[in-house]
C-alpha cells in the first residue's frame, strides 16, 4: 500500500514537470528515481520490522499484565477465605427421606421361614412414613486423620430416636496403602453392607442381608484394609469387632467376633469395570442373640435366644457398563451376591415354661440376590431384582426349632422386583417401586413411593 | 562356599539395586483429567509415567472411585487435578482409600491448578437451587492458554521438588515449553481474530474461559441452570429469542449430550459442533488447541 503511495507521488512529479528534458537528462533523473526508490523501500521494511517487534513487545506485557492480575486476583481470594471461620466447620450432610408404602398383607405378620429376624429386619409402616433422616458430619481432622458421625433419626412407635451409625476416625495416607479404621462403622463384608441405605438402588434391603444382619452389619471395632501396589486393585483387610450388635449381639467381653475379607477389580477398557469380593464374619461367643419368633395367634411371641458360635462367609460381584466410561446420561450396573451362615449353639425360648423350652441347634442358611439398574436418561434409572433364600436347620427339638422361626416350613422364599427412578438432580431421587414377595407363603404385592434427598455437602460417588 | 555366599550375595544387591532403579526411575503421576496429564508429559518428558483418570469423553464431575482408580492412586507420587471441586464427587474418597500419603491435600504430591490461578464465574449467592454451582468459580480453565501457562509453571516448580535430581531437567523442560507455547499462542491469536464478537449458544457453561480468550460472545445456555438437563420450555425460549436475536453457532463439548444442541440446529439452521473438550491420548496440548481453533474457523467462517 505504502509502496503504492510513493511510486504513485512520484510518477505525479514526473508527469507535472514539464517534458523538456533531453533524453540523456531522463535516463540520469531515471536512476535517481530508482535509487530514491530503493532508498524508501529499506527504511519501509526497517519500520515493519520495528512495528512488529513493538508489537510483539506490547503482546508480552499484556501476558505479563495479565498474570499479574490474576496472581493479585488469587491473592486477594486467598485473604477472604482466610478471614472466614467457617471454612474449618465439617462438612454437613442431610438426608431427607420419606415414603407410602402399601401391602397386600399385612406387614406386621411377615417372616422369613428359616431365619430368625433381628436388627431393624422389617417391612416397615403401611401408608405415609417417614424414612431414616441422616445427619453426616465429616471433615479431615488434621493431616493425619478424617472422622465421620452419621446420626440417623427414626419414628419408634410413636417416639423419635436417635441411632448413632456410624462415628469413626481414619487414617489419611497412612503410607504403603494401609488404612485403619476405629469406631462405629458399616462393616466391609459383601458389597452392599457398606453402603447407606440412602444409596441403595431399592427401597429395602435384599432378603439375605434381611435375614442375616438385620439389614446391615454395623460394629464398633478397629479395621485394617491394605491395597497392594499392583496394577489391578487388590485389597485385603480385617476388623476386629466387639460383637455387640445383631447378629452377635452378644455381652461379651472384649474382642467378640472379626472378619476378613479380599476384594479384587479393575477396568476392562475403558466401558468396563468390575470388582470382585469375598469375604468371612465369625463369632465364637454369642450370648444371648434374641429376635422375633414365630407369633401365634391371639398369645403373647415366645422371644427366641441363641448361645453359640456363628461364621457367614460371603461372594460380591459387580460389573458395571457406561459408554466411553462416561456414566452421567447412561450406564449399566449389575450386582450379586451370596452369603451363607453355619451357626452351632443352643436356642432357649425365653419367657416360655417353666423349664425354658431349649433345643440344640445347628444352622445352615444361605442366599442370593442378583440386580440390575439400567440408566437411560440422564434423569432416569430402572432396575430388576431377585432374592431368593435356603436354610436346611436342625435342632434336637424340631417344634422349639419352628417356635423360633427356624423351620423353613418346606417354602423357598423368593422375591421379585422392579424399580423405576426420576433423578432431578445428584441431590434428589424419586423411586416407584413394586415386589412380588413371597418371602412367606402368603405372596405379597407392595408397592413403594420413595421420595430421597440429599442436603448440603457433596455426596461421594463409589463405586 | 564362602565365596560363593558372597555371590549370592553380590548377586541379590545386584538385583535389587536394579529393582530399585527401576522403580525410582519415573515419578509416577495421576492426573484426574488429560489436559493436566498432557501438560505433565510436556513438563515432564521421560522423566515421569503419567496416568489419566479420565479420558477426553468422560465428564470429570460424574466420575466414581472406580477400583482401577483406588490402585493406580496408591502408587502415584503426584497428583495433578483441576481443583475447585470439580472432582468433589469422588476424588476426597479415592485419597482416602489409597492408603497413599504421598498425594493427601496440603502435601507435596497433592497439586491443584486452581491454586495457581483466578477464576471467574466466583458465585455470590450458594443456593443449590441455581444449579449445580461450583463455590470456588468456573472450574473448566484449561482453555485459556494464558492459565496454562501459569499452571505450567507452578507444576514445573512442583516436579522438580519432588523429583530434585533433575531439577534442571524440568528447568529446562519448562524454558521449551514456555517458549513453543508463548509463540503458539501468537499463532493462535493471529489466526483467530475472525472468531472476535462471534455470538455463540452453548449447551453447558464450560466455555467461558474461551469466549473471553477469543472475544466469543454468548448469547444463550441450553441447560436452564448448571447441571440441570435442557427442559422443552426452556429450549423453547431459548429458540424464540435466537429468532429475535440470532447467534452464529451452537457449541457442546463432545462428551455432552447433543440431543437438545442437536434439535435447536435444526430449527434455527445455525451450525452446531461438538467440540473435544480435553486432549485425546494421541496429542498434546498445542495439536489439541490448533484442532479446536481449526474447528471453530471451519465453522464460523
Amino acid at each position: 500500500m505504502r509502496k503504492a503511495l510513493v511510486t504513485a507521488a512520484i510518477t505525479a512529479t514526473i508527469l507535472n514537470s514539464s517534458l523538456v528534458f533531453a533524453e540523456s537528462e531522463t535516463e540520469s533523473i531515471k536512476q535517481q528515481l530508482n535509487a530514491l526508490k530503493k532508498d524508501y523501500e529499506q527504511r519501509i521494511h526497517a519500520l515493519e520490522a520495528r512495528l512488529l517487534k513493538t508489537e510483539e513487545n506490547a503482546k508480552q506485557a499484556n501476558t505479563k499484565a495479565q498474570q499479574v492480575e490474576g496472581k493479585l486476583e488469587q491473592s486477594n481470594t486467598s485473604r477472604s477465605a482466610l478471614t472466614s471461620r467457617n471454612n474449618f466447620n465439617p462438612a454437613i450432610s442431610l438426608i431427607l427421606d420419606g415414603r407410602y408404602g402399601s401391602f397386600g398383607n399385612d406387614p406386621e405378620a411377615y417372616e422369613l421361614p428359616g431365619f430368625a429376624l433381628g436388627g431393624e429386619a422389617g417391612l416397615g409402616d403401611k401408608g405415609l412414613s417417614l424414612g431414616h433422616s441422616e445427619l453426616i458430619m465429616s471433615a479431615n481432622i488434621d493431616d493425619k486423620f478424617y472422622g465421620q458421625i452419621t446420626l440417623a433419626l427414626a419414628e419408634h412407635e410413636g417416639a423419635t430416636e436417635v441411632e448413632l451409625e456410624e462415628a469413626f476416625i481414619q487414617t489419611l495416607g497412612l503410607g504403603n496403602g494401609m488404612t485403619v479404621k476405629a469406631g462405629r462403622f458399616f462393616s466391609e463384608i459383601g458389597y452392599l453392607n457398606k453402603q447407606h441405605a440412602h444409596v441403595w438402588d431399592f427401597a429395602d434391603a435384599p432378603l439375605i442381608y434381611r435375614g442375616l444382619f438385620g439389614n446391615s452389619l454395623i460394629d464398633d471395632g478397629v479395621q485394617f484394609t491394605y491395597i497392594a501396589p499392583t496394577a489391578i486393585f487388590l485389597q485385603l483387610g480385617s476388623e476386629i469387632l466387639s460383637g455387640s450388635r445383631h447378629p452377635a449381639a452378644g455381652r461379651s467381653n472384649g474382642i467378640g467376633a472379626w472378619t476378613v475379607f479380599a476384594d479384587i477389580g479393575g477396568d476392562i477398557g475403558i466401558e468396563h469395570s468390575w470388582q470382585l469380593g469375598f469375604s468371612h464374619w465369625q463369632t465364637n461367643d454369642i450370648e444371648g442373640r434374641e429376635s422375633g419368633g414365630h407369633a401365634h395367634e391371639g398369645g403373647a411371641a415366645e422371644t427366641p435366644s441363641f448361645s453359640g458360635d456363628s461364621k457367614i462367609n460371603g461372594l460380591d460381584l459387580v460389573y458395571k457398563w457406561a459408554p466411553n466410561g462416561n456414566p452421567k446420561n447412561q450406564n449399566f450396573k449389575f450386582q450379586f451376591e451370596y452369603f451363607v451362615r453355619k451357626e452351632n449353639g443352643v436356642v432357649t425360648m425365653l419367657d416360655s415354661g417353666p423349664p425354658l423350652e431349649k433345643t440344640r441347634y445347628n444352622g445352615d442358611q444361605k442366599g442370593w440376590y442378583a440386580q440390575t439398574t439400567y440408566k437411560f436418561a440422564r434423569q432416569w434409572q430402572t432396575g430388576l431384582r431377585y432374592d431368593q433364600l435356603d436354610s436346611n436347620n436342625r435342632g434336637s427339638d424340631t417344634d422349639i426349632l419352628a417356635e423360633a422361626g427356624l423351620d423353613n416350613e418346606g417354602h423357598t422364599p423368593k422375591r421379585y422386583s422392579a424399580m423405576l427412578e426420576w433423578l432431578p438432580s445428584e441431590f434428589s431421587r424419586v423411586r416407584l417401586q413394586y415386589n412380588r414377595d413371597k418371602s412367606y407363603e402368603e405372596a405379597d404385592n407392595q408397592i413403594f413411593l420413595q421420595y430421597t434427598m440429599s442436603l448440603g455437602s457433596h455426596a461421594a460417588h463409589q463405586f | 562356599m564362602f565365596y560363593q555366599r558372597i555371590k549370592i550375595v553380590g548377586f541379590g544387591a545386584l538385583l535389587l539395586s536394579l529393582c530399585t532403579n527401576v522403580a525410582d526411575a519415573q515419578i509416577n503421576v495421576f492426573a484426574c483429567e488429560p489436559e493436566w496429564a498432557a501438560l505433565t508429559r510436556m513438563l515432564g518428558g521421560d522423566l515421569v509415567k503419567v496416568y489419566s483418570a479420565t479420558t477426553a469423553q468422560q465428564d470429570p464431575h460424574h466420575i466414581q472411585a472406580r477400583p482401577s482408580l483406588i490402585a493406580k492412586a496408591r502408587r502415584a507420587k503426584l497428583l495433578v487435578c483441576t481443583g475447585a471441586e470439580l472432582e468433589v464427587g469422588w476424588l476426597p474418597l479415592l485419597l482416602r482409600k489409597s492408603g497413599n500419603g504421598n498425594i493427601q491435600p496440603n502435601s507435596m504430591g497433592h497439586f491443584m491448578a486452581a491454586d495457581f490461578i483466578s477464576l471467574l464465574e466466583k458465585p455470590t449467592v450458594l443456593d443449590r437451587s441455581l444449579g449445580d454451582i461450583h463455590a470456588a468459580g468456573n472450574p473448566h480453565f484449561h482453555l485459556d492458554p494464558y492459565r496454562i501457562l501459569q499452571i505450567a509453571e507452578a507444576l514445573a516448580l512442583r516436579l522438580q521438588k519432588i523429583d530434585s535430581m533433575n531439577s534442571a531437567l524440568y528447568q529446562q523442560k519448562l524454558l521449551n515449553f514456555t517458549r513453543e507455547w508463548n509463540q503458539a499462542i501468537a499463532q493462535w491469536e493471529q489466526r483467530a481474530k475472525p472468531l472476535r464478537d462471534m455470538r455463540i449458544v452453548v449447551s453447558h457453561d464450560s466455555w467461558i474461559y474461551l469466549e473471553q480468550w477469543l472475544g466469543l460472545k454468548k448469547v444463550a445456555t441450553l441447560e436452564p441452570k448448571p447441571g440441570i438437563p435442557p427442559s422443552s420450555t426452556h429450549l423453547s425460549k431459548v429458540l424464540r429469542q435466537l429468532k429475535q436475536n440470532p447467534a452464529d453457532m451452537i457449541l457442546f463439548a463432545s462428551y455432552q449430550n447433543d440431543k437438545s444442541a442437536r434439535w435447536l440446529a435444526k430449527k434455527t439452521g445455525l451450525p452446531s459442533i461438538g467440540l473435544p473438550f480435553s486432549v485425546s491420548d494421541k496429542e498434546n496440548l498445542i495439536q489439541w488447541f490448533d484442532q479446536l481453533l481449526n474447528q471453530l474457523l471451519e465453522i464460523g467462517s
